[in-house]
């Protein structure tokens, strides 16, 4: 989960690393105000959830708070990457002598986070380390055993920084290091960290995100900086048939029936579990379908919401049939989800037989399931025909009841 | 043989008494030659048992009733109490963890992982089914029902991989359709970070004489599959490997998340598109559809045979 750079700010500030003089406006009056506070030439930047701001036009400077204003009226109204900004940031326009980069990843492979370090800030870090790898230091560190500042400073010093440089950054890279951890962050970037004409060390800029596993255990600081907890801050906003997906999980705690995202297309699926619903969704489109969303079934949910579920697809408008797929369910039994897709085409006077294209759920409690998909006369499919061959069928059928297709199977 | 466990490895399970920690423990005992689970830990609900398991308060109980170090754990437990049940399992000997539960925060897995290298043990997982032998043994949920596995997994010569658990038994149940058995079949989670990944459990499969091909199910997200590419091109390993890659559609849509959390793609390296070439690069074929496998593995078996 992304934070805004007001919110990355805060959390810098908290962990005690020295931050500029700003504010956060939501109208351009507020914008001089805080301008007229800080006195002095200032920075609005839009606050979206999207890269290249800058070149956008969503970054301006201002000479006064006048300037400020207007710069502020126009960046809150400029969509940037499909974001509207969610305000803007007045920021002091401090005057730099160098900017330095400071970071904290994660590594998969070694299963430890890094600290990185650059003397080249301001730029994307990625192309320092394509171009100047020498600029840049990594150093990955324990999370068994606190961090000690030494190995923010071994870090730094391998970059030939020494004097009051090295000494000012040492305790800023290390409490970046200790806020990743504590706060279970996925990243934590100052770019730039700007080193100022009188040797101070000041963040410029901030980039943190927070894994979403970690949330539940993070509401006091999320509270804290009002994210709300139906915020998912995804690349872009949930849809209402989205949101009505997570409603459907949520009615209780049994297994998952959800995880919806929104397409185009004229295909509904029903289909699971993790692995079994990124293969099905490629199997669908590479036949041709054009699916009219994505989703998951798995870890043996309840009748009740797996009804939910696929009576939401159906009611989607453009839906005429839906797939309902899945790979071999160990744990998920093949009989709940066959009254439940059967369930919800009777609640809407539907005939099953007619709706569902194919059921293909092989796997515990299949001749139970199977039982009820014959009484009602659905077509479906063992572990003998493959995922993709199950897919095949389900676009064949729905291509021949609408030769005309508007939807594309693209993302909405 | 087979690799990580055999019909004489001992496990208790932690957190026994939940509903799919039930199941999971009914499957195990029931499945081929019937799992040796020693022990099962709950707290609170020493003196109790479940199918003929008896549970302890501690993992330290279950290593003082069965008397000698215990080989491994499966750990059930709900997310907030994953990293000490895990540890409790490390400081009192047990060697090989495989952890089921989901949503675990990536710093807690960092440092079960960690501990776990100092003490010299492995961990599978999280977010996985487990590791089945078939016909032999299995340590978690893989596969369902001992009935329902012993339809998908057929003992031969192909070592699966997958960061699926489903998906590892639909693979295996296409390659014992197509009359080639599994050596051993390891579920390694759908997580960003996971104790084994593929170029981890490589060197085991490679020491294995059962094992002779490997397939691995594969996503977008981490660096695993580059991982697995620079090994097989360092090492020389000659081991023929089947790969594929699911969710090749996330590549269109940068920024959303889908399947498992370790799916969520962090950097250039991390989509379909750019791992399909890793992986080519390393000699690793990747099939278009899990029906492909098959035939992929048998005529890489047959030119292997021939050299």
């Amino acid at each position: 989960m992304r934070f805004f750079e007001y919110e990355s700010r805060a959390l810098v500030d908290k962990a005690g690393i020295p931050v500029t003089r700003h504010g956060f406006a939501k109208t351009a009056d507020e914008a001089r105000r805080i301008a007229e506070q800080i006195g002095g030439p200032v920075v609005v930047k839009s606050q979206v959830l999207s890269g290249g701001r800058m070149k956008a036009g969503g970054v301006k400077f201002a000479a006064t708070p006048e300037e400020a204003a207007h710069h502020a009226e126009h960046i809150l109204d400029l969509e940037i990457g499909g974001h509207m900004p969610r305000g803007v940031l007045v920021d002091d326009r401090a005057p730099v002598k160098q900017e330095y980069y400071a970071g904290v990843v994660w590594d998969g492979i070694r299963k430890l986070p890094v600290m990185l370090c650059s003397d080249m800030g301001g730029i994307d870090i990625e192309e320092v380390a394509q171009r100047h790898p020498e600029h840049l230091a990594s150093a990955h560190f324990s999370t068994l055993r606190p961090l000690g500042d030494w190995q923010a400073k071994q870090l730094i010093a391998s970059l030939q920084i020494s004097g009051s440089a090295l000494n000012r950054l040492t305790p800023i890279v290390a409490r970046l290091a200790r806020l990743f951890v504590a706060y279970d962050l996925t990243l934590a970037e100052i770019n730039p960290l700007g080193e100022l004409q009188d040797g101070s060390f000041v963040a410029l800029d901030a980039h943190i995100e927070m894994e979403n596993e970690a949330r539940p255990r993070q509401k006091a600081i999320l509270h804290e900086l009002g994210v709300g907890d139906e915020e998912t801050r995804l690349a872009r906003e949930p849809t209402a048939f989205e949101l009505a997906g997570e409603q459907v999980d949520a009615q209780d705690h049994r297994g998952v029936a959800g995880n919806v995202t929104e397409f185009d297309g004229n295909l509904g699926l029903v289909i699971g579990a993790g692995g079994g619903s990124l293969t099905l969704f490629d199997a669908v489109r590479a036949h041709g379908g054009q699916p009219a969303n994505y989703c998951e079934i798995g870890g043996n949910p309840s009748v009740r919401k797996t009804c939910g579920l696929a009576k939401l697809v159906l009611s989607k408008p453009g839906v005429d049939k839906i797939a309902v797929m899945m790979s071999i369910v160990s744990n998920t039994r093949v009989d709940i989800v066959a009254r439940g897709v059967v369930k919800a085409c009777l609640e809407l006077g539907h005939d099953p037989a007619e709706r569902i294209a194919i059921f293909r759920i092989p796997g515990a409690w299949e001749d139970e399931g199977f039982k009820i998909l014959r009484r009602y006369g659905v077509e479906h499919a063992d572990r003998s025909v493959s995922l993709h061959e199950a897919a095949r069928r389900a676009v064949e059928k729905i291509q021949g009841s609408e030769p005309s297709l508007d939807g594309q199977g693209a993302p909405v | 043989m087979a690799i990580l466990i055999d019909e004489d490895t001992t496990f208790i399970v932690q957190g026994i008494t939940g509903r799919e920690a039930v199941n999971l423990t009914r499957e195990c005992l029931d499945y081929g030659k019937g799992a040796k689970i020693v022990a099962g830990v709950t707290p609170g609900r020493l003196g109790r048992d479940v199918h003929g398991v008896p549970v302890f308060d501690t993992v330290g109980q279950c290593v003082e009733h069965h008397g000698v170090p215990i080989d491994g754990s499966v750990v059930t437990v709900p997310p907030a109490f994953t990293k000490d049940a895990v540890f409790e399992a490390l400081e009192n000997g047990v060697k090989l963890i495989v952890i089921v539960t989901e949503r675990i925060p990536r710093g807690d897995v960092a440092q079960m992982v960690e501990l776990a290298c100092e003490r010299g043990a492995r961990i599978i997982g999280p977010n996985c089914l487990g590791i089945i032998v078939p016909d032999v043994v299995k340590m978690g949920g893989i596969g369902g029902p001992a009935r329902d596995a012993a339809k998908s997994y057929t003992p031969g010569p192909v070592g699966v991989i997958s960061r699926s658990g489903g998906m590892t038994t639909e693979m295996s149940s296409t390659l014992t359709a197509a009359g080639l058995g599994q050596s051993t079949a390891v579920s390694i989670g759908g997580d960003a970070i996971i104790g084994s990944t593929y170029a981890e459990l490589m060197p085991l499969f490679e020491s294995d004489p059962a094992t002779d091909a490997i397939v691995i199910y594969t996503e977008p997200g981490g660096r695993m599959e580059s991982e697995l590419a620079h090994y097989m091109i360092s090492s020389g390993s000659r081991m023929p490997i089947v790969a594929f890659m699911a969710g090749r559609f996330m590549d269109e849509m940068p920024g959303m998340s889908f399947g498992h959390a370790g799916t969520i793609v962090e950097g250039r390296e991390d989509t379909a598109t750019e791992k399909i070439a890793r992986l080519a690069e390393a000699g690793i074929v990747v099939a278009e559809e899990i029906s492909e496998i098959p035939s992929l593995v048998q005529e890489r078996l047959a030119s292997g045979t021939a050299v």
